[in-house]
């Protein structure tokens, strides 16, 4: 799964730290955060307010970045936004006609994803999170889709066989959830006054675990 | 000197302030068990789920209580060993950012080490070197302790803790969990010399231990007895499992003390509550005059009191935790 830290203001992009495919976030994230905040030569204490990644993705992941996020926004008193992590995504395409599919790997033979729309300025999400096999995301789409997200490491040929010429993808860097635009995408909820609750705030897991799901099987 | 302690090793998430090491300004827990109690055992995914829902609320009623705030403390103390790992990179996550944020230093805690101190915390005089038995849902283990912040581990369990042996013939029996403290109660009005189960590795000779075989034991009789058609007292089963394990831990723990010529044994630890257990060991101890000592139930059981004060020596001792500190499953001392 990414790490990635971002940092901006109103006006720029400040600075980003980003690991494609980060092995170990828990020992890693804080030290990137450091990292990032001495190369800018900020203080945490100037940050005006933290936003989060809230998934789907590798759950453990998604905890280590959401509990970091909130122990953060608690000990400063600062505002803390979630951004659903697909929803991030989405914003690499904000002005194409085409739907908008970004899709997350989430093992078991299944992908993490919704669908988009661009509205002129921005993707606007136009179905519920899901988690399910590839074929029951191509099965819903009739039209021509951008595709991204690491799910394609896994199932670009497979969806070119199924929609052929219907389905453009991403180059890789626009495939991964970056800091940037988390960070982005919270300013705009930090503008509108809307933010979260630091102490009830957990991530977006979109699947159970899989005791309750062989629970309510049995 | 105020430490704020946080633990999250299994699935309870705790948090709280300690003075000195010693005096518990607050010590917050909030058990989980009603979450799991329907899958009759610890599901590890639910328990790391529960523990960022409930972290933050844990540790700010934990500075409420204790009247501080987070300008208040010296240093964060947090379990980051052994326990599962999902769970324990909650508590890990918060307390690090805490730490950052609020530029203090952070000290990484030996969840066993600190079930061991909770008998420091409560006996200042306790004497040293003392042999301790910590036993619990997840750990067995037999260690020679030297100081708060010193010990030898002298042996422990190849296969099952024996907490979780207790909760699986709990659940074996749809008896509920957690299954040490029910046992218990049922085991008190059983006769413990009704079924003669096997006290593994009593005699190997080593520290080790063994309970996986004991409690397929338990199965296979009562698997037995229902295929014969015989009646169980279960209060009967229950009580001579309880004896056999007991038998095999106060008989290690006392070989231990003879060996290691000490005059004063602990037990610390979840099953440190059982109470054949503590009655047997306060026995044997007696004959043989050996002083023992065992926590009071509040700090038996996971709690970040312990973890705040085993943090308070380990800070005077120097130890400081980089931002990097990981995540343990395993004790690896």
């Amino acid at each position: 799964m990414t790490g990635s830290v971002g940092l901006l203001n109103d006006r720029e992009l400040m600075g980003e730290y980003t690991i494609g495919n980060l092995a170990n976030h828990s020992e890693r994230l804080m030290i990137m955060i450091d990292l990032l905040l001495k190369e800018v030569n900020l203080k945490l204490e100037e940050l005006d307010g933290i936003a989060v990644a809230l998934g789907p993705g590798s759950f453990t992941g998604l905890r280590i970045g959401v509990t970091t996020a909130k122990a953060l926004a608690y000990s400063l008193k600062k505002p803390i936004v979630g951004i659903p992590t697909l929803d991030a995504l989405a914003q690499h395409f904000p002005l194409t006609d085409r739907l908008i599919c970004p899709i997350l790997d989430a093992r078991k033979q299944e992908v993490y994803s919704a669908f988009y729309r661009s509205d002129g300025h921005k993707a606007q999400r136009i179905s519920d999170y899901q988690v399910g096999s590839i074929e029951k995301v191509l099965e819903k789409i009739q039209e021509p889709v951008v595709f991204l997200g690491n799910g394609l490491l896994l199932y670009q040929s497979h969806i070119t066989k199924a929609l052929g010429e219907k389905a453009l993808f991403a180059d890789p860097a626009h495939s991964s959830p970056r800091g940037g635009l988390i960070a982005w995408l919270g300013l705009q909820r930090l503008i509108q006054q809307d933010q979260d609750d630091p102490f009830s705030l957990v991530p977006l897991y979109v699947r159970r675990s899989d005791a309750e799901i062989f629970w309510e099987k049995r | 000197m105020l430490i704020l302690g946080i633990e999250s090793s299994c699935d309870d998430t705790a948090a709280a302030v300690v003075e000195d090491g010693v005096k518990i300004l607050s010590n917050v827990i909030s058990s989980q068990n009603e979450f799991h109690q329907k899958y009759g055992g610890i599901v590890p995914e639910i328990a790391s789920r529960k523990h960022v829902e409930l972290i933050l609320y844990v540790i700010d009623e934990a500075l409420k209580k204790a009247g501080i705030t987070l300008d208040d403390p010296e240093a964060i103390a947090v379990t980051y060993k052994p326990g599962l790992v999902g769970s324990l990179l909650v508590g890990l996550s918060a307390a690090k950012a805490i730490a950052y944020a609020r530029r203090k230093p952070l000290i990484g805690v030996n969840h066993i080490e600190a079930h061991a101190y909770a008998n420091f915390m409560e006996h200042p005089d306790l004497e040293v070197p003392h042999l301790d038995l910590t036993v619990s849902g997840g750990h067995t283990l037999l260690v020679y302790i030297k100081s708060p912040t010193e010990h030898e581990v002298l042996g422990g369990t190849l296969d099952d803790a024996v907490g979780e042996a207790y909760d699986k013939i709990a659940k074996f029996l749809n008896l509920g969990f957690p299954g040490g403290p029910i046992i218990d109660r049922l085991a008190k009005s059983g006769d413990p010399k009704a079924i003669d189960f096997p006290r593994p590795l009593l005699n190997s000779g080593d520290y080790n231990f063994s309970f996986s075989g004991l409690k397929t034991a338990v199965t296979y009789f009562v698997r037995e007895a229902k295929a014969q058609g015989k009646e169980i007292r279960e209060e009967d089963l229950l009580a001579s499992f309880q004896q056999a394990a007991v038998d095999v831990l106060v008989a290690k723990l006392l070989k231990a003390s003879e060996e290691k010529q000490v005059s004063t044994v602990t037990l610390s630890g979840g099953v440190a509550a059982n109470s054949l257990l503590r009655k047997t060991l306060s026995e044997k101890g007696r004959e043989l005059g050996l002083k023992v000592v065992y926590p009071s139930l509040a700090l038996c059981t996971d709690n970040a009191a312990i973890i705040a004060g085993l943090g308070y020596h380990l800070f005077k001792k120097g130890v400081r935790s980089g931002l990097d500190l990981s995540a343990k499953a395993n004790l690896e001392f």
